[in-house]
């Protein structure tokens, strides 16, 4: 169990240490999703109302559009230098370069919101760095990088991946998304946690499910 | 090896497919005629009962015909995606050709049924309720189930033919299936959440053995069309095989292999993608 | 990290005690293998003994890569059975990855990371238990030392072939898999390449390599294969063959 937990750990800082190197990843979700929001900004006339009605969806579609770009760098990284063949060749067992993989998607996926969240709630004008949002942010980050780590190893090896990914991420991600989208839209209009409990319990749900089936499909993924 | 062999290995395998496919007309025109005909028989009955028997609807009037159609494509579509998931497990525990057939069978006539689902709920929707779309749980979970296995029958025409396109799209058409209830409940705490002029149906009587008449006539179909999908797919498999062998054969002349990218398989998956 | 240590030097099966004591380090039965609709291998049989290296020869595109590619657990067999000292490659992978070390067309090497962290990355996926002293071994071993600071990307061909090479005898692999590992390399990097290739010989292991100077490949190895036709066209003692029996074979594989 230790040994598997450090060779998750070496794994995800691995994908961390290159990533300090390249910032490819990080810096292509924040942007790409401060660029949605600030367009939306712009779209929409935003009067106090109609912000807390439309705000939590426009910062979750732009988590998520934002996301694949990053999940889908995630193995491009691997795939380049053919480091997956690299990494297919220690004993090591899929399930934990998976666990590894999603770690190190997380780790991005949550250094971005940290970053997106408090421009929103600047450009929007709705609080939303509660630590309701937070717990929801945290359930949406795993649930967006276990999905994403099962699809984007699926379609690293498909021509036009960069298509690909969105195409089976985004669908599949629609119960997540609702669910965080719903549960912001309480936090903001002043409900407490009860308020979206079955929300939460969805998410929840969803993050149990993939992690575990994303993990045992993993190791049919990379066979070749 | 002398230089004979392969050639007499690719007589045999053309032997086998011709007497296989002896076999195969001898037996199924019989079974696929009967079904066939079951099929047209149960569309015709249903067709009278929607029309000419059952009677029309207080409330909604004619419109509320579509929903005869509605209700069983709806099922139809849940049960291709059972299929597909079935079809998936099965393949990956077995790598068995025949289950990628059935699983790819099942996702082009779900989609299929998926877009008639939507497509008649909006015809019934759009008189009754004003509006084409409505947050309906069903509608939505059907909805996003079309894109997820869409983006899987993309994926098998972006995808070169062979062992890893079946593994991977097996793969993704579980993820699918696995993600069918979670959508669903999310869509029913949407619908919940944004209540709309849903009404309640009740059916009994003449509407109820109506809808079960054609909930059977469709699930026929189903039967036959992705039978006969699958039926297709496994010719065409049948032709790549050929091809595998004749250009096994030694050949001398560099010329003879067949490019890789006319084989009929690449072709074969892409027609439902744009369903 | 207190892991366990991987299985070590030593007989790794008990060697049937028949008049042939050999171990069989590779053992592939049947091995067929097909992408799309061209057949790669057809029905393929080798077997590599303990301490023998065997050089592989075969026209371009016939298959020495997926062979190789199959040998290392990369890719699956459609049909067909290997084993690495007696494990099953489609049971034991993961403990078989232990006895098998590659260096295949690519470094598999990450660009944005130094060769020590490259190094120490993969050595700790191995479980080496002395990894730092390991490094600093086969880094003199393979003149890396200047070079080990800088990024794999940095490097040239030749010092991402040394750091591939590395990589691949971290864990100390009974069997070296070398896929056209001379191609490109300076004389310098040749020498050391030979010299790794002398030495696990030497040491009693397995090496098996693909290459397309036939030459040199027949002068490294106990023992020459031709591939083709998805098999093995000619099984024989490099002592016994010269280059042109080799190039026969690649123009017309089937009149062997």
């Amino acid at each position: 169990m230790g040994a598997s937990l450090a060779t998750i750990w070496t794994l995800a800082r691995k994908d961390l240490l290159l990533e300090l190197r390249s910032r490819d990843i990080v810096l292509a979700i924040i942007v790409f999703a401060l660029l949605v929001i600030a367009i939306f900004t712009f779209a929409i006339e935003l009067t106090p109302s109609r912000s807390r009605d439309v705000g939590p969806g426009v910062l979750w579609a732009a988590v998520a559009f934002a996301g694949v770009l990053g999940l889908n760098r995630s193995f491009a990284v691997e795939a380049e230098g053919d480091t997956l063949d690299g990494l297919m060749l220690t004993p090591v067992s899929r399930e934990l370069i998976f666990f590894g993989k999603l770690l190190g998607n997380f780790i991005f996926i949550t250094i971005a919101e940290i970053v997106i969240f408090p421009v929103f709630e600047a450009l929007f004008n709705i609080s939303v760095l509660q630590v309701e949002t937070i717990v929801i942010a945290l359930l949406a980050s795993i649930g967006f990088s276990a999905v994403g780590t099962a699809f984007a190893a699926v379609s690293v090896r498909v021509r036009s991946r960069e298509i690909m990914l969105p195409l089976l991420f985004l669908p599949t991600s629609v119960p997540l998304i609702m669910a965080a989208v719903e549960s912001t839209s309480a936090v903001v209009n002043g409900g407490s946690w009860s308020d979206f409990s079955d929300w939460l319990q969805l998410a929840i749900a969803f993050d149990v499910i993939f992690v575990i089936a994303s993990a045992v499909l993993f190791q049919f993924v990379l066979e070749e | 090896m002398e230089p004979g062999s392969a050639r007499d290995r690719l007589h045999i395998l053309f032997d086998d497919a011709r007497a296989e496919q002896k076999r195969a007309m001898a037996a199924l025109p019989k079974i696929r005629l009967a079904w066939l005909g079951i099929t047209a028989g149960l569309m015709a009955l249903t067709l009278w009962m929607v029309f000419l028997w059952v009677p029309t609807e207080i409330n909604q009037g004619n419109i509320q015909r579509s929903l005869y159609f509605h209700v069983p494509v709806a099922w139809t579509a849940m049960v291709a995606i059972a299929l597909v998931a079935v079809a998936s497990v099965a393949y990956l525990k077995t790598r068995d050709e025949k289950w990628d057939r059935l699983a790819v069978a099942g996702a082009e006539t779900g989609v299929i049924f998926a877009a008639l689902m939507l497509i008649t709920g909006m015809v019934w929707a759009k008189p009754v309720w004003g509006v084409w779309w409505t947050g309906e749980a069903k509608l939505t979970t059907t909805l996003i189930l079309f894109f997820i296995y869409v983006a899987y029958l993309m994926f098998r025409a972006y995808f070169p033919p062979g062992e890893q396109r079946r593994r991977l799209a097996a793969i993704i058409g579980l993820i699918g299936a696995i993600d069918t209830p979670i959508i669903y409940y999310g869509a029913q705490l949407w619908e919940r959440a944004h209540p709309s002029a849903v009404v309640g149906r009740s059916v009994d009587g003449p509407v109820g053995l109506t809808l079960l008449v054609a909930t059977v006539a469709f699930s026929v179909l189903f039967v036959y069309v992705a039978g006969e999908r699958y039926r297709l797919r496994r010719q065409e498999d049948e032709v790549a095989a050929l091809r595998r062998a004749i250009s096994l054969q030694p050949s001398r002349s560099v010329s003879s292999t067949p490019s890789p990218g006319t084989t009929p398989e690449s072709v074969g998956g892409a027609p439902a993608g744009g369903a | 990290m207190t892991t366990p240590a991987p299985v070590q030097q030593g007989s790794p099966t008990r060697a049937t005690g028949t008049t042939q004591p050999a171990v069989l380090a590779v053992e592939a039965v049947g091995l067929e293998k097909s992408f799309g609709n061209s057949a790669v291998l057809r029905g393929l049989d080798m077997t590599v003994r303990d301490g023998e290296a065997v050089a592989i020869f075969g026209a371009n595109g016939v298959g020495k890569s997926t062979l190789l590619r199959t040998l290392t657990t990369l890719t699956r067999p459609d049909h067909g059975s290997i084993s690495v000292y007696g494990r099953d490659l489609s049971k034991e992978a993961e403990s078989a990855r232990l006895w098998l070390g590659a260096v295949l067309h690519s470094p598999m090497l990450y660009g944005d990371m130094t060769v020590r962290e490259n190094l120490t990355f993969f050595g700790k996926m191995f479980r080496v238990p002395d990894l730092d002293e390991r490094i600093e071994e086969l880094v003199a071993r393979l003149g890396l030392g200047a070079r080990l600071e800088q990024r794999a990307r940095e490097l040239s061909h030749g010092y991402q072939k040394r750091a591939a090479l590395a990589r691949a005898m971290l864990h100390r692999p009974r069997v070296l898999l070398l896929d056209e590992a001379e191609t490109g390399l300076d004389e310098p990097a040749r020498k050391v390449l030979d010299t790794v290739i002398a030495e696990h010989r030497a040491a009693g292991h397995a090496v098996v390599m693909t290459t397309h100077s036939i030459e040199r490949g027949i002068a490294e190895s106990d023992r020459v294969f031709v591939l083709a036709g998805g098999r093995i066209a000619l099984d024989a003692p490099s002592s016994r063959v010269t280059p042109d029996d080799v190039t026969d074979l690649y123009s017309d594989p089937g009149e062997a």
